[in-house]
């Protein structure tokens, strides 16, 4: 591909999403909208190489796409009146000023809020956002959920027909709707960002681009809306994320207190935490206390009283037993192995079937020189585990533990 | 655009409620049905006798056969339906969650075509 092209092709990857958004508003569908955009990609396939990149690429293909929509509903309408009358209430719907960023923020508000819609499946709604909002094609989603394409297809078409037929408004919902409203939204959104996060087949670009595109759609709603949960999960995402490099090494995962921390970014962990200090000024809840634990390792160490804290609050707002899971794991370091080890056999029945428990459990077996227990808690949770980064740790483990 | 609001809910539950409750769902439930007349948004509405009064018939190669009850064994059974007009499913989900028997039931919210 030549410069030119690249070129072309870089700037369409960026606006395509935004463009739709705007379509689909001024176009009242998601089909419409759709070919509207490829006909304007088309056109700008045939204008940009000789005339070059227009100064406000977003506003031509909306622009575009819109007298292409009306080209198309007037061909239509040569053997239906209701399509001229479309036709003619598109011409007349007043067309975004180059300059009006406010309007193509609210467009995308509204596709998010529209993608996670309570009455669409949790599944269609993560795919949903990931092909609209975030401009992945379906091929890309398969490969990051482990699906077939024609099954994220399907998804795609079913959720888009239900938006169309039962329908779903293209609106941000209203304040007294909206605190329920955000909180499908957020759970979205940390979906795509876990998927980029913690999974470890697949393409690793790809999966840099999940975390990315989650971090910009919480910042987007921060833009919007005044709610500590939206800031308290930008700010747990940001210092998760801030930890990428480290996380992995030798394609095995690194435990957070074995990890450099020198390869932690800085600067996303200094944004993070200054959001989590504003949050934590408001009301305590979900997201906001997991990005202050997040906040409490920094790059000198880890402030673990303040994290067993901070896990006791978590434990008030969701008690259960991963979280108790997690918050043993924090006690063990503030007080040693074996207080730790007795709050983890208390979740036995619980968690006997989840492969951290069995993790946690056999590393401060290993810690108090229990080495045949360790031994016997590192292979159940080994038989648990279908994470290959995890899988080598865990055998390494097992490895340095052979006499 | 109408929406049928289906109103199910367990009778076995109706035992279970603190007193007077179940006379202040009957009572919400007609007040209901008026205030959804006053903001424009009510079609039609009827409460159905028990399921044990249903029976279910079906006809193949013309003949016709019929069973006792409902045609699925469900512990939650339609107990009745609203039909309403409103603007989108935004504003069909918030008027079939209002109603009273959503509390200790469910109600499907079904586009009309």
């Amino acid at each position: 591909m030549s410069d030119a092209a690249a070129a072309i092709e870089a700037v369409y990857r960026v606006e395509a999403p935004r463009v739709l958004a705007t379509l689909i508003r001024l176009l009242g569908g998601f089909d419409r909208a759709e070919e509207a955009l490829h006909d304007a990609w088309l056109a700008a396939l045939d204008s940009w190489p000789h005339k070059g990149i227009p100064a406000n690429p977003r506003a031509w293909l909306v622009s575009a796409g819109r007298f292409k929509a009306i080209d198309r509903i007037r061909r239509e309408a040569r053997f239906n009146a209701a399509s001229e009358q479309l036709a003619q209430a598109i011409e007349l719907a007043a067309e975004p000023d180059e300059d009006d960023a406010p309007a193509i923020v609210d467009d995308q508000l509204r596709l998010i809020f529209t993608c996670c819609h309570p009455a669409l499946a949790p599944d269609a709604q993560v795919a949903l956002t990931l092909r609209e909002v975030c401009g992945l094609t379906t091929e890309a989603i398969a490969a990051a959920y482990l699906a077939k394409p024609v099954t994220i297809a399907q998804r795609i078409v079913r959720a888009k027909g239900k938006i169309r037929d039962a329908r779903i408004p293209y609106v941000v919902p209203g304040p007294e709707e909206l605190p329920e409203r955000i909180e499908t939204v957020l759970q979205v959104i940390y979906l795509v960002f876990n998927e980029g996060y913690l999974a470890s087949s697949g393409d690793s670009a790809l999966r840099t681009d999940l975390c990315a595109e989650a971090i910009r759609l919480a910042r987007l709603l921060a833009t919007l809306i005044e709610e500590p949960e939206v800031r308290g999960l930008l700010a747990l995402m940001l210092l998760q994320d801030a930890r990428r490099a480290a996380r992995v090494r030798d394609g095995e995962i690194v435990p957070l207190e074995e990890q450099e921390r020198g390869l932690w970014n800085a600067a996303q962990i200094a944004e993070g935490q200054a959001l989590v200090r504003r949050v934590l000024a408001g009301r305590f809840s979900l997201y906001s206390v997991q990005a202050a634990i997040a906040a409490s390792h920094g790059p000198a160490g880890s402030d673990w009283p303040r994290i067993v804290g901070f896990y006791d609050m978590l434990l008030r707002l969701d008690p259960s037993p991963i979280v108790a899971l997690n918050r043993a794991v924090a006690v063990a370091m503030r007080d040693g192995p074996a207080a730790g080890l007795a709050l983890v056999e208390q979740l036995a029945e619980d968690l006997a079937d989840y492969r951290l428990w069995h993790a946690a459990r056999a590393d401060l077996l290993r810690r108090l020189g229990r080495l045949d227990e360790a031994k016997h808690a590192y292979a159940a949770a080994l038989d648990l585990t279908v994470q290959e980064a995890e899988r080598r740790f865990i055998e390494r483990r097992l490895r340095e533990l052979q006499p | 655009m109408r929406y049928l609001c289906l109103v199910c809910f367990d009778a076995a539950v109706i035992d279970t409620l603190p007193p007077g409750e179940w006379d202040r769902i009957v009572r919400d439930s007609a007040e209901y049905d008026r205030e959804l007349q006053r903001r424009g948004h009510f079609v039609a509405a009827e409460a159905l006798m028990s399921p044990d009064t249903a029976t279910t018939v079906r006809m193949r190669q013309g003949k016709m056969s019929a069973t006792d009850g409902p045609f699925a064994e469900l512990k939650e059974q339609v107990a009745g339906f609203i039909l309403i007009e409103a603007a989108d499913l935004n504003e069909a989900m918030r008027i079939g969650a209002n109603i009273p028997l959503a509390r200790i039931g469910c109600v499907e919210v079904r586009p009309v075509m």
